[in-house]
Order: C-alpha cells, then structure tokens, then sequence
C-alpha cells in the first residue's frame, strides 16, 4: 500500500488551498477526494515510503504499511517530528517495541542567514572563488 | 480542443535554474549573490516543492564527500586518484578535482545553516570512511532548501521560484538554449521561460529497468522513482554531446529495501558472505588480477566487488549475507565492564537503525517485519536494478567546461565552468558527466560552481531571448498532445487505460523497462548483454518512439507520467548506443558485455554520443582521456 490515509483522522487539511501531503509528495501521488473530503494515494506502487506525507500530516493521519510483496504484515515504523528532533517507534511483527530519538536541526526553522555572515573574497565573476569563500573554506583555494 | 483551456504564461529571467535538489539549491544559493551584484533575474523552476524534493528527499545518514582540507587529512590528488580508480579510470579529473576543492566550503555551510554532524571528544567531524561523515540528516533537504529560498529572497522581486511545474522541453536559438517550455501538473497551464542562461539540474534517472519488485514495491527505488531522465532528455534534445552514458550504476544494497550499506561496511567494518560464510572479496581475490591496475588497487572499485558478489551467485552460493551480527559481536568484543557494555550495545543499536531512519525508512519497516535485530541476525543483500546517476558511482551526464586554471586543454575547457557544448546551457549534479562520487555534497557544490559561471556568461551575453509566438504555439501543441488524443479517443471503449488508439503511460514504462531488462543487461540476466542483444533492443526502442506519439494523458498529473517515460526512452536509446559503441567490458559488475568481456587499453577513452536537432542522427564520439595526477 506504501501510504495510506486512516479515514477517520484526515479532515482533508480542511483550511488550506490545498492538503499538507499534496504540498510536500515529491511524486505528486497524494490527492484530496473532494467529495469524501479525505486525501489518498492514487499511484501506491510510485511510492517511495519516503514518509515525506506521514511526517508533515497535521492530524497523524498517515502511515506506511510496507510493501505488500516483499514485507510480511505486521510491523508499523512511526515518526514524530517536531522542529527540532525526531522520534521513532518500531513496532515489529512479533510486537516487540523499540523506539529512537535524534536530533534533526540546531536553529530554529525559518533562521538562515545563507551567507552565515562571511564575506566573499572576491567581486571577479571569472574568479574560481566562490561565494563565502575563503572563509567558509578555512583555507586557501587549492590552486594547481 | 482541451488544450484550448490551457493558458499560456511567458516568464522572462536572466538565469533559469530547472530542478530543486541538492545541486538546484547550491546553484541558488550561489547566483543569488553573484545576480544581486550585476543586477539580474534568477527562476528556478523545481517538479515538486523543494523542502523535498529531488534524491535527497528523505533525508541522508552520511555525507559521503568532505575532504577535510583545513586539517590537512586528505589532498585533492588523493581524491581525484580514489574517485578515477573506482571508475575504471574514465574520469574527468579537472572536474572531479574542481568539485573537491569546494565542497569543504559547502558542507561547513550546511552545519552553520543548522545541519548535525556528528562530532567526536575533540570536536572534529566523526568519519564513516576516508571522504564520508556521518550527520543527524533527516532534516538535511529541509535545511539545504531553506537556505536556497532564503537566498533568492535576498533578490527581491529578481528571485522566484516556482514549484509543481514539469519542464521537458529545451528551446533554442540558433545554437545557443535560451530557455525551457513546460507545464503545471496541478492547473491547466502552459509555461514557457525565457533566459539568457540556462542550468540543467534535474537529477538522474529510474525505472529505465525493470525493478526486481513489480508490485507494490515497484516503486521502492534506491534512487527516487520521480528521478525520471529529465537531465538527459533535456540536454540531449538541445543537441548537447553526452559523455559516459554507458555507465550506469547498479548498487548493492539490503535486499529489497535498498537500505544503505556504507555504515555497516565503513563504519562497523561488517563483512559480506555467501551462504557458506565465506568472504567472497577473499576468496575470489585472484578474479581482481584481471581488471589491473584498477583492480589490484585498494579500495576495490564498486563494480568489482559487484562483480565477485555476482559471480559468487552465479555459482550458486547464495543468498549473500551482510554480517551484522558478527561485526556487533566484533566491536563488543573488549567491552568487560557490564555496566559499559549495556551502554554501548545501546549506542550501536542506536546508530545502526538511525542509519536507515534517516534515509531509507522502509529498511526499517522491511527489518521490524522479518522481526531482524541486526545484533542478532545477519541480513541478505542483492543488488538493484541499474540506475543512472553521476552524482554516485555511476558517470552518465552533459560533456561540460572544466575550469580554466585546472583543465589540461582546450578540449575540456571552452569559456565556462560546466557549459555544455551547447551555448547558454550549463549542467551540474546528476545532469554532467564524468565526474562522480560528488554525492549531495558534491552535487550541491557542483550547482554553486555551474551557477556563477552561468552568471559571467549572462553578463558576457546579456542580448535576451529571441523566442516567436508560432514556436511557443507548436511547442505547446506537442507537449500538450497526449491530452488532446486522450479526448479525442477516449469514448471509443469502455475502458479509459484499453484503447488501441492509444497507450498510457503506465504500460509504456513497463514495456521500455522489459526490453532494457531483456536486451540491454538487466538485473533478470545478471547484467550481461552483447552486440546482437543491444541492436534487438534497439529496433525495439524504434517501436517505442513511434508509440511515444500516441501517448494519452487523462489529466495533467498523467501528462507529466507520459514525458517522464519519454525522458527514460531517451535515456534508454543513449545508454544502449553507447554501450554497443565500446567494444569492451570494463566495469563488469555494472555490464558484461559477452561478446567482449575483457578490458582493452584503446578504450581507455571517454565514448560520447550526441543526438543532431537538425538531422536526428546520432553521432558517435571517442575522446581522448587527459589526466591531472
């Protein structure tokens, strides 16, 4: 099935102009029944259980169930990501549980400053410099 | 018509960047600087939304190039040795060493910007292997792509970006690419760019062969399904020489999920079996006598150890097995202190399955549903379906520019880092060629370098587009057929995918993938192929351009499935007329040629092709290797 959409916990991202899945689906398979007002998956086998949908889903809507042909029933691998970090729980077929934190980002989202404040050492276009550089490189430019 | 209700936009920029991965980001990171300088537009145009999109849409667990120039642990030289001995020796050494000499710059970028690298006591980055960190990078595209759109904003109304809208087609004036048509997959519109510059980055290319899941986990790709030949097609079509499109990539990874093996072989140093636990890599040693100097030279080639791992499955020997559960007993083995050990079982278990959370999820799932624990059960490994991209291990892309202070003749140098041969058209990342192992980093890096030369070209060739309304009006009518023969035909039966005036996207895919699997060395004949093979394939590729006319799209997300297969067609008939032009075997465990399975010293050479706008002939093109180290 790759992902699919629990009825019951979608309401269709209903103040959007579009749904948070067929924002984020890098293979624009996620789309909104608009009569059911629920999102689903119209090309399950171009999935790639990326997760990109079940990790942006407002109402935890969305899951994985592995792909049926090569993955026995039963296990559910399920994130929760918050800004800063990210948790795992493994739940496998023989119900044994296991679950992992890891930090995802050190600024707060929306922060970057691209040029991080360095300068560029240059204003040649044909110069090999490139932008921030040497700073960002903490050394001199390998020349030949 | 139904191509009637699509309305037509025209955008006018100086500088169109196509595609929104790693190297589309570094590309706008980078122009946004060298364009607010000199007063110019900069587009990028990406099929999907870029917060992730593109390869590294899931996320990484490593980051596989960083040479750690400021400490002094590795030199230029010694990549640019790594990266040619891995590909056979058919590298372009100006290129790959021009990437090297950045990416430091990029990756300390990516850990200001917010990145976790993992760090040891001292503070230093925690290496995987000699070029790889390790990183916390789930999160890696989202920032990466942050930094892109804050960077365009620093242009102001002279930086966009538009997301959902498919690109396919080059347009040109005269000899010089002037910009790109395509459409949204979400509204009925056409779009149509014009630049002074335009930068190819639309990453490599999958479900040219069959997978070896044809279900559900069809499209359980290593690389993303939605990595379509877009690149390929593109710069093919503007009339670009290609370089190195017979090699393609065929990983070894865990079986079915494609989870990635670099920590288990680098980081936890685990050994690869056949069924009887022996060491194919020891046992089969003598086999890496025959592909010298490349094979007796350490670290063995990635082909090469495909190539033992195959022929070890040939015999019989299998399932192959990743030895995890000896590589964890391995590095427990000192650990007396209880108290220590529980500890640290933790911290590998820890980072074993972060290493898939992070960029492959579905090894996980794949694991928790065969109840694996790593520290207990080894798993099987097998390897994919071919792929191309030359961002890996694989080479195929653009013939581009290399750097004037690095480059060692005029043939590899002609005004611009990473032009193509084609005036105005630049590519990076996946899209050139003959530079691999650049990874995300590299990528990235590659985008920057690509995009402040496009930038010095717009302000050397600053007259703007020449584009007439009757091109813009065919061009639509062509990229928007597969709808109108939709409508046309579509009440003739009952069944809207049954049709014979029509085939639909899908079917075409899977007819294309069936030829390249059967003919051209797929993974269901171990890879092999030979002259008599490769030419069936070609007269079968002839019926397939044909049908290509005929494809039908009930909707646009449908149209952009059609030009995805033909953008793999392309890439296919490249692939195929490349590999029938050398006459040789050279990386067996991506290709056996049977009728030529040795290596030749006369094909120590590039083998180009380019396809004529004009005449749509192929022409055919050995080049000359010419090495810096």
């Amino acid at each position: 099935m790759p992902s699919f959409v629990i009825s019951e916990k979608c309401d269709g991202c209903k103040a959007l102009d579009k749904t948070a899945c067929q924002y984020i689906c890098p293979n624009d398979l996620m789309v909104l029944d608009k009569e059911k007002n629920k999102a689903y998956n119209r090309a399950v086998d171009m999935c790639w259980e990326c997760y990109s949908c079940v990790k942006i889903c407002p109402t935890q809507a969305i899951e994985i169930r592995g792909y049926a042909d090569f993955m026995p029933l039963g296990a559910v691998v399920q994130p929760l990501r918050s800004t800063d970090s990210i948790m795992w729980s493994v739940k496998f077929r023989n119900k044994k549980i296991k679950r992992f934190k890891f930090p995802i980002r050190t600024t707060p989202e929306g922060s970057i400053d691209p040029k991080t404040g360095m300068e560029t050492g240059t204003d040649d276009l044909k110069n090999p410099l490139l932008r921030t550089e040497p700073d960002s490189l903490g050394t001199e430019l390998y020349k030949k | 018509m139904i191509t009637e209700n699509f309305e037509t936009i025209i955008i006018e920029t100086d500088l169109l960047i196509l595609g929104g991965g790693m190297a589309a980001c570094g590309a706008a990171f980078e122009a946004a600087h060298w364009a607010k300088q000199h007063n110019k537009k900069v587009t990028v145009v990406d099929k999907a939304a870029m917060e992730r999109s593109g390869a590294v849409a899931m996320g990484l667990s490593a980051i596989n190039l960083y040479l750690g120039l400021k400490n002094g642990k590795n030199t230029i030289e010694d990549y640019v040795n790594y990266v040619k001995n891995d590909l056979m020796g058919i590298t372009r050494d100006d290129l790959v060493a021009n990437i090297a000499r950045h990416v430091d710059s990029s990756v300390h970028l990516f850990e200001k910007w917010g990145l976790p690298i993992w760090k040891d006591e001292e503070g230093n980055y925690v290496n995987e292997g000699r070029w790889q960190i390790m990183i916390h990078g789930e999160s890696y595209k989202n920032i990466v792509s942050e930094a892109a759109k804050n960077a365009l904003k620093e242009l102001g109304d002279n930086g966009e970006y538009y997301e959902r809208i498919f690109i396919t087609e080059p347009i040109m004036d005269g000899d010089r690419c002037v910009g790109a048509a395509g459409f949204s997959v979400r509204e009925n519109k056409f779009y149509i760019f014009k630049a002074n510059a335009v930068l190819d980055v639309m990453g490599g290319a999958v479900h040219i062969f069959r997978p070896r899941s044809v279900g559900e986990g069809l499209g359980r790709s290593w690389y993303p399904p939605f990595n379509s030949g877009a690149s390929t097609y593109f710069t093919l079509k503007a009339g670009a020489e290609m370089t190195c499109q017979e090699v393609r990539f065929v990983p070894v990874r865990f079986k079915d999920s494609y989870g990635p093996v670099g920590a288990w072989f680098l980081l936890f140093k685990a050994k690869a079996t056949n069924a009887k636990g022996e060491d194919y890599m020891e046992t089969r040693a003598a086999e890496l006598e025959n592909w010298a100097p490349y094979g007796t030279s350490k670290p063995t080639p990635t082909n090469l150890r495909n190539y033992l791992m195959l022929q070890e499955l040939e015999a019989g020997n299998g399932p192959i097995y990743m030895k995890t559960d000896e590589a964890i007993k391995e590095l427990m083995a000192d650990i007396t202190d209880e108290k220590e050990a529980k500890r640290k079982m933790k911290e590998l278990e820890s980072e074993a399955w972060e290493d898939f959370l992070d960029m492959t999820v579905s090894q996980a799932l794949n694991w928790a549903s065969h109840n694996i624990s790593p520290e207990e059960t080894p798993s099987e490994i097998s390897a994919c379906e071919p792929y191309f991209i030359s961002s890996h291990s694989g080479a195929s892309g653009a013939w581009v520019s290399g750097p004037k202070d690095l480059s060692p003749s005029d043939d590899y140098h002609w005004g611009y880092d990473n032009m193509t041969t084609i005036k105005g058209l630049f590519a990076a990342g996946d899209a050139s060629g003959a530079s691999s192992h650049k990874f995300s980093s590299g990528s990235f890096t590659e985008g920057r370098i690509a995009a402040k030369a496009a930038l010095a070209f717009i302000v050397d060739n600053p007259d703007s587009a020449n584009i007439d309304d009757e091109k813009i009006k065919k061009l639509k009518e062509r990229i928007l057929q597969p709808l109108a023969i939709f409508d046309e035909h579509k009440d003739y039966t009952n069944d809207e995918d049954v049709n014979p005036n029509f085939i639909k996207p899908k079917m075409f895919m899977f007819r294309l993938q069936k030829i390249m699997d059967e003919y051209a060395g797929g993974a269901s004949v171990h890879f092999k192929t030979s002259k008599a093979l490769l030419e069936k394939g070609l007269e079968f590729l002839e019926f397939m351009k044909e049908d290509s006319e005929k494809l039908a799209a009930k909707d646009t997300n449908e149209l952009m499935r059609c030009w995805e297969n033909i953008h793999r067609l392309w890439q296919a008939e490249s692939h195929i007329r490349t590999m029938l032009f050398r006459e040789e075997t050279r990386w067996p465990g991506y290709y056996f040629r049977t009728d030529h399975p040795t290596m030749k010293e006369e094909w120590k050479a590039f083998a180009n092709c380019k396809w004529d706008p004009e005449t749509g002939e192929w022409e055919m093109i050995k080049r000359e290797i010419k090495e810096l180290t």
